[in-house]
């Protein structure tokens, strides 16, 4: 079970820093610090063959990169806009006009947090309706202003609360699904995550859509799901297994695009390689969608979504 | 004038769209009749299979042998027990009354065809896309026989009927949801289905009324059911930028992916009353929140005080209400037409 693998290895890690806290200890222990390093790669070389369910819970690994993370490594002049500007900030939506590769562009996503304390400010990235109308709000300024949008997509879901009923969660979701359809800038969305249901769906109406190995998308959460289906939610890894939720199946089913390489064990394991690799396939998307007129941009989304 | 043959034709396709709406409105309520057969008793499973399946061929009017002489019959029962007060009442006051219980008021369930009869002028009824099925697209195991179950038990092929035909006159396309399938759910072929009658609307500059009911996502499909969601809202975006009026009526009960996709995207929104309509369940929401909902929530009346619905329609009104509304929309499409017209002439 890849928890317990990870569990062992972060264990592993965290005594090799203990014992390289300094330079002069590192050097005193520099034999014990290889062995543990060893014994790390060697549990790491188990996780080459992972199962839906093993996939599902790195997807929800808390230390796995956050869209902050991401606007962090792979853009520049971050400038955080806030507010749907109708009644209320959701920060469980969290996005502004930042730079990539020195293009203006707009980027936005679900963002989680990592503490309890952020968890419950970002209401464990599940969005009110509010959140989706200020996402609308930076796609269709992003629209005015030509910039390409880039979303980042990792959400057990939209909030399902008695507010965001009286505010219209459907009606936000099918609102941004629907203006996404006819937007004429170039839409990537990173599924980085898990990517749940209309609450996925709603930010992530993409000319590509990029999934890292390791990432989920699926119509409900395997709990769900098997709660649904089964009456019985403690059966989710089952569900895992016949939702086809992964990024090689969402690949085969012509939902996502491009795959994008994750280390062993998962992108917390060494964050710097997944940027990487994620910005090569990045830039290749966006430069691929900056080739096409502004109608053809619309054109090819539509029709992506048409063929489905 | 019609050529005999077109009227000819035009009767018994009106004789078939007749008869399906008849079985609509019989729905569960009813005894089937299966003459005695020679052998029954050698395997009685077995014949309750050829049963259900010969009812099913003769309500898809199929002239499929079963291998048995005589289809069972449908002998609907003269009484209809209501599932919310368990009052009884003849069948004939249910029908007056629009199946909704003479005694409690309570809304039942219209099937898809019977709905279409009561809003359409008669005769003007023509089905497109009838040959789109449910198909299995994860391979989901059991869900192929679940579908034949579903196909046996309500007759139709998807939970999504849509049709072209006039109110008073006025063309449009419908398109109606039946919870009786799947709970109206989301497949790849509804999504499809909705899809083509809305670019069809778009084609021929017709204006679109869907009737909504749906428990979601059909979860068997997986992602496939999720991204119908997107090519319905992007389908009728197209349309509603090419000028097309969108009726979006909600019926019990609208919920899930149907009310974060097209349903809510009417031009104009109408709703049953005491639908429930809402994008997670309340037993969700209740797990959520951990607190008791309150009395009346997502339901018609609850989202029309919300601001989300423009009325809430009762069923004998229904017919009158579209018409207002369509030929508002006629009157105003003709005067834009001449207002153009004009510019151009001076």
């Amino acid at each position: 079970m890849i928890k317990d693998i990870i569990e062992q290895t972060e264990a592993l890690e965290q005594r090799i820093h203990t014992l390289s806290l300094t330079p002069e200890e590192v050097e005193a222990n520099a034999e014990e610090i290889r062995r543990l390093d060893q014994e790390r790669t060697q549990l790491l070389a188990q996780c080459a063959d992972l199962s839906a369910a093993d996939r599902v819970y790195l997807a929800r690994h808390p230390k796995r990169p956050h869209i902050d993370d991401f606007i962090e490594h792979l853009f520049t002049d971050f400038f955080e806009q806030k507010g749907d500007h109708l009644y209320d900030e959701d920060a469980s939506i969290y996005g502004g006009i930042a730079r990539y590769k020195g293009m203006p562009v707009t980027v936005l996503g679900h963002r989680k947090g990592r503490t309890m304390e952020e968890n419950i400010r970002f209401n464990f990235g599940m969005p009110r309706p509010e959140g989706y109308r200020k996402a609308l709000r930076l796609m269709e300024q992003a629209e005015k202003f030509g910039r390409p949008i880039i979303t980042f997509i990792d959400t057990p879901g939209a909030y399902p609360g008695m507010e965001a009923e009286e505010h219209g969660q459907g009606e936000a979701i099918a609102r941004n699904l629907a203006a996404m359809s006819s937007l004429h800038v170039p839409v990537i969305a990173v599924v980085t995550g898990e990517g749940n249901s209309g609450g996925a769906l709603a930010i992530s109406v993409a000319n590509q859509i990029l999934m890292l190995e390791n990432a989920v998308y699926s119509v409900l959460s395997p709990e769900g799901f098997a709660s649904i289906l089964w009456k019985d939610a403690s059966r989710h890894e089952e569900a895992c297994e016949v939702m086809k939720l992964t990024a090689r199946d969402l690949r085969e089913a012509g939902v996502a695009d491009h795959l994008i390489p994750e280390p062993l064990g998962g992108a917390q394991t060494d964050p710097e390689r997944l940027y990487a690799s994620l910005d090569i396939v990045l830039e290749k998307s966006l430069n691929d969608l900056l080739k096409l007129s502004p109608e053809e941009v619309r054109k090819q989304r539509q029709e992506k979504y048409r063929n489905i | 004038m019609k050529s005999p043959i077109k009227k000819v034709y035009e009767l018994y396709k009106n004789r078939a769209f007749e008869k399906k709406a008849r079985e609509d409105m019989i729905g569960h309520a009813g005894v089937h009749f299966t003459w005695p057969l020679a052998g029954k008793n050698a395997d009685a499973e077995k014949t309750e299979k050829a049963e259900t399946k010969a009812k099913a061929d003769a309500k898809a009017d199929g002239e499929k042998s079963t291998g048995r002489s005589l289809p069972a019959v449908m002998i609907p029962s003269s009484f209809i027990t209501c599932r919310s007060c368990g009052r009884r009442a003849l069948r004939r006051r249910w029908e007056e009354n629009y199946f909704i219980c003479p005694t409690c008021g309570k809304y039942a369930p219209l099937g898809g065809y019977y709905r279409l009869k009561l809003i359409l002028d008669p005769g003007s009824f023509e089905e497109l896309d009838s040959d789109i099925s449910a198909d299995d697209p994860l391979g989901f195991p059991g869900y192929k026989e679940k579908i034949e179950k579903q196909e046996e038990k309500t007759g139709l092929s998807e939970s999504v009927i849509s049709a072209v035909g006039t109110i008073e006159g006025i063309r449009l396309v419908t398109v109606v949801l039946d919870s009786r399938f799947f709970m109206g759910s989301m497949s790849r072929a509804v999504g499809e289905k909705v899809t083509r009658a809305v670019e069809y609307a778009d084609a021929h500059h017709l204006p679109l009324l869907i009737f909504s009911a749906s428990g979601g996502a059909r979860m068997q499909e997986g992602i496939y059911s999720l991204m119908q969601m997107a090519k319905t809202s992007a389908a009728i975006e197209t349309f509603s930028e090419h000028g097309g009026l969108y009726i979006s009526f909600l019926t019990h009960p609208t919920t899930g992916g149907v009310t974060a996709s097209f349903a809510t995207l009417g031009d104009i929104t109408l709703a049953e009353p005491g639908a429930l309509i809402g994008f997670a369940g309340p037993r969700v929401i209740e797990q959520t929140i951990n607190r008791k909902l309150p009395k009346g929530f997502q339901r018609a009346e609850y989202l029309e005080n919300h601001g989300f619905v423009d009325r809430i329609v009762k069923r004998s009104e229904m017919r009158d209400v579209l018409t207002d509304i369509l030929k508002l929309h006629v009157d105003s499409a003709v005067q834009r037409t001449t207002a153009t017209a004009g510019e151009v002439n001076a």
